[in-house]
């Protein structure tokens, strides 16, 4: 049952992925990429790795795709027509070149990864506090990257707000620097 | 469903994920497109470094998994930005038309 469940997932996720670079209206495609992301959440949970999929949920799907629309609607490239992409003869060479590359990926990494690889993972997570152990990590053994990452989505906050403030005025700018000056 | 072969099967979602990813930046020429493209691949990343986790019985993919997630929320956001201001430059976000980064 849980099989069939999860294998319904993977195919989900697969398809939406496919999705994504299908559709021309770049809304479609982001909301098939949050279909994909949730049922890469469920995969997650399914595979008993909770706080993951949580955190897949909250930021991709609830953030991240969220940012993507709020984008796009922002600047309304419907009515300009802008994103109307036409798909030519370019695009049917990529479309087979990549059909090409996601068999021999995927085909690669089913043939390649044969079971008896595999056979000797019979250890499986303690379930008790998962998260727990999980937060262990985080925060013991990766404190040091963590804090990086903190710095990280600073520095990210400062370089979109001095994007978005000074960009293409370039007369605020010297009006700016004349007037620390 | 045996372990071993939905560690499998979840290896190969990872390497089409993965494919389509790449293959989406090939083919699409809307930056906001190849941008959601390029958030695929890190899923697919993703979705290895946990099934490997899972695997080796050992939570280390895991917190890698969250520290990717960390810097993919980053560079999206400065990702985006940069095709705000792009699209405020050249009314257009097509890549095909953007050849200099001054205008």
């Amino acid at each position: 049952m849980s099989a069939w469940i999860m294998a319904a997932f993977m195919l989900t996720a697969a398809a939406g992925a496919v999705m994504v670079i299908l559709y021309r209206n770049p809304v479609y495609s982001a909301l098939s990429l949050v279909l994909t992301m949730f049922a890469l959440s469920a995969i997650y949970v399914m595979m008993g790795a909770y706080f993951i999929a949580v955190a897949q949920a909250l930021v991709y799907a609830g953030a991240i795709v969220v940012l993507f629309l709020f984008v796009i609607m922002l600047l309304n490239l419907r009515n300009q027509q802008a994103l109307k992409e036409s798909f030519g003869l370019r695009a049917a060479v990529g479309a087979l070149l990549g059909a090409l590359f996601i068999g021999v990926a995927g085909g690669t990494m089913w043939a390649v990864l044969s079971p008896d690889q595999f056979s000797k993972s019979a250890e499986v997570f303690k379930d008790e506090g998962h998260t727990e152990s999980l937060a262990r990590l985080l925060f013991k053994n990766n404190l040091v990257p963590f804090e990086a990452v903190s710095l990280i989505l600073l520095a990210a906050l400062i370089g979109v707000v001095v994007l978005i403030r000074f960009h293409g005025r370039p007369s605020s700018d010297n009006s700016e620097e004349s007037n620390d000056a | 469903m045996t372990p071993e072969l939905t560690y499998r099967l979840c290896l190969t979602l990872s390497a089409v994920l993965f494919a389509v990813g790449v293959a989406g930046v090939l083919i699409r020429r809307n930056a906001i497109v190849i941008f959601m493209c390029i958030e695929l691949m890190l899923n697919a990343a993703n979705l290895a470094f946990v099934t490997f986790s899972r695997h080796l019985g050992v939570l280390n993919g895991q917190a890698v998994v969250f520290f990717v997630m960390a810097v993919a929320a980053a560079e999206v956001a400065v990702g985006l930005a940069i095709i705000v201001t792009v699209f405020r430059t050249r009314a257009s976000v097509n890549v095909d038309e953007l050849k200099l980064l001054r205008r």
